[in-house]
């Protein structure tokens, strides 16, 4: 019995770590950009598709087009700013949200058009092949690479964060934005940088994640709303909240699949309301 | 070309008043007089229209013509929430599934139309006093977030919970009742046409309760609250007591337009629940404006006549009503109503000013 319990939370780590991808970026933009982005679900998506094309299609090396799959994120990402995100960030909320939105609604149907809307599998590399033997139980090697390629997208954001001069103008601005402005930080060329940071986070998501789910249109507005619970349970705009947010749906959700598969998914959202009513900063919040 | 413009004056001056809802507090009778007397060329000419629909219209548009009286009534309340007390629920689709689904559930027992639409609004009106008991503590984006986790959760309720709801094969086979009082009368619901006629009587009902509701004192504290409260708390009155009515409200409109859906439909799934559902309403309403009253209407009725042109081009319309969403937060922010009323109407008169 406690074999199988660990080896569910292994399964669930390795989940955790794809949903670390999803958010961070998500959380990493509300915190420095102010905007809670329904279509950052969306880029996900795209960066699902780009590998998808990349690898799946075209047959290039699995590293390059996960590579190619950023960049191209990044770009999209990059025109999404400078056109249209910068015009909302004095406005209410409704506006910001629904404007997010309409991406969604444009991304899904552009996705439709350009791939069709059928599923697909995509392959799996090689040299990911086959299974560990972990507890007699069999466990992909691909989860082992995905829990580590979170962790090391988590070592590498903190790095980045804490130890570099654009880091620390990231986390001045998200302080205060004005006051960061007045010492002579570029504000509107930070915020540029930082999206399309956090698209290519989620482009990491989807693109990693290829080879073990289906790639579909609307997988981004399934997955944005696990990414609102994490950020939510974390705190809005903390990545270390996030980080742990994602380890706490992660595991629950492998476990509810285990104990109480018809109440899975409320119960995470059930956690999302509790933390919300009683700690609506977030576990991490200030 | 003067002569025009003064005909425009006369067919559509009467409109713009009922779009602008900052009347002060009115009694019951002048309220009922505005609504019908000051707008009564407009009022009369669109309920002759709305009444005269099923003698030309076909099947199609009168079933369009029952969606878009549906989203109406959704996203009217909404507004109550959003446009006159400043809360942004992103949950509205879970009370429109208690809605349905209750409904639904009766409808499959006991086959009347009036019991059905009637547990599926006191259903969606329980849950929401209940839900919204918790979500009002918070507002902004943290409302937002807590009523998008409740909405939600009833819809993994709905999607997951098999044995109650279907799981997503949803409810099916659900009769379109006769509308009958027994032993009093009956009304068969078979046709299109009667069940169009049902649904647009409650629905103006329904409409004029809520004019009624946002002309009173009530709606005042309410926009009082959306405006300053701090204030409205200093003058002794219980916010959270007020958000929570609100709330409660527009509950009970989401369940109503939510119990309109299983007669028409014959089935109810769960994707009603879904967040993207929820962002239907906060769409029509913004796109139609959002601090007016007639707003959400107009921005019900331009989704579907939006949606029903860009689909004869393609099947790829979520693209293009994407893209006029944007445009709108960019561009016209204050909705439809808005953009006519201050831009076009001034327009129209100041040139007529400038003739005499």
């Amino acid at each position: 019995m406690l074999e199988k319990l660990l080896y569910q939370g292994l399964i669930g780590l390795s989940f955790s770590m794809y949903l670390w991808l999803l958010s961070a970026g998500l959380t990493l933009a509300f915190g420095v950009l102010g905007v809670l982005n329904f279509a950052h679900g969306s880029l996900f998506m795209l960066g699902a598709y780009a590998s998808f094309t990349f690898y799946g299609k075209l047959g290039l090396n699995f590293w390059l087009s996960i590579g190619l799959s950023l960049a191209s994120v990044g770009i999209v990402g990059a025109i999404l700013e400078g056109l249209f995100f910068r015009r909302i960030y004095d406005l209410d909320l409704p506006y910001q949200l629904i404007l997010t939105f309409g991406f969604i609604l444009i991304f899904d149907d552009l996705v439709k058009m350009i791939w069709g809307g059928v599923a697909m599998i995509p392959p799996m590399p090689r040299f990911f092949e086959g299974n560990l033997i972990v507890f007699d139980r069999p466990f992909p090697i691909y989860n082992l690479f995905i829990i580590f390629a979170g962790l090391a997208v988590a070592l590498i954001l903190w790095l980045v964060l804490e130890k570099t001069w654009w880091g620390r103008m990231i986390r001045a601005s998200a302080t205060d934005r004005e006051m960061a402005g007045a010492i002579g930080i570029n504000i509107p060329t930070l915020f540029t940088t930082v999206f399309v940071f956090s698209a290519m986070l989620a482009a990491v998501g989807g693109a990693l994640g290829t080879p073990v789910r289906v790639v579909a249109p609307g997988i981004g507005t399934a997955m944005i709303v696990q990414a609102f619970v994490i950020t939510v349970i974390g705190g809005l705009g903390n990545l270390k909240g996030a980080f742990v947010g994602a380890l706490i749906v992660g595991i629950l959700t492998s476990f509810g699949i285990l104990l109480f598969p018809v109440f899975e998914l409320f119960i995470i959202f059930v956690v999302m309301a509790i933390v919300l009513l009683v700690r609506p900063e977030g576990l991490f919040g200030k | 070309m003067g002569d025009q413009q003064n005909l425009v004056l006369y067919l559509f001056g009467p409109i713009i008043p009922v779009f602008q809802c900052s009347d002060p507090p009115k009694d019951h009778w002048s309220l009922l007089i505005d609504f019908m007397k000051l707008r009564i060329v407009f009022f009369a000419a669109l309920i002759l229209f709305l009444l005269l629909l099923p003698a030309f219209a076909g099947k199609y548009l009168l079933y369009m013509s029952i969606h878009i009286l549906l989203l109406s009534v959704f996203a009217l309340g909404f507004n109550l929430l959003l446009g006159y007390t400043g809360l942004l629920s992103f949950g509205q689709a879970g009370f429109f599934a208690v809605g349905a689904y209750a409904s639904a559930k009766i409808l499959l027992l006991v086959p009347s139309l009036l019991l059905g639409i009637m547990a599926g609004v006191v259903a969606a009106g329980i849950a929401a006093l209940i839900l919204g008991y918790l979500c009002v503590r918070h507002t902004r984006i943290y409302f937002s977030m807590l009523t998008l986790s409740f909405g939600m959760m009833i819809y993994s309720l709905a999607w997951k919970w098999r044995d109650v709801t279907g799981g997503d094969d949803g409810l099916v086979g659900i009769p379109r009742a006769a509308f009958e009082i027994p032993g009093i009368f009956r009304i068969s619901m078979s046709e299109m046409g009667s069940y169009y006629y049902f649904v647009l009587v409650i629905s103006l009902i329904a409409i004029f309760m809520l004019y009624r509701i946002v002309n009173s004192p009530f709606g005042l504290t309410l926009k009082g609250i959306r405006d300053s409260e701090n204030r409205v708390a200093f003058a002794g009155i219980s916010i959270r007591k007020y958000r929570l009515i609100s709330f409660t409200i527009a509950g009970l409109y989401a369940g109503l337009a939510g119990s309109f859906l299983p007669p028409l439909e014959n089935t109810v799934t769960p994707p009603i629940a879904h967040w993207t559902h929820s962002a239907e309403p906060v769409l029509v309403t913004l796109l139609g404006g959002i601090h007016t009253f007639a707003g959400p209407i107009v921005g019900a009725m331009l989704f579907y006549v939006i949606k029903d042109i860009i689909v004869r081009f393609t099947q790829y319309w979520l693209i293009w009503f994407g893209s006029i969403v944007v445009l709108l937060v960019l561009l016209f922010r204050g909705g439809v109503v808005i953009f006519i009323t201050e831009k076009i109407w001034p327009l129209l008169k100041r040139k007529q000013g400038d003739r005499t």
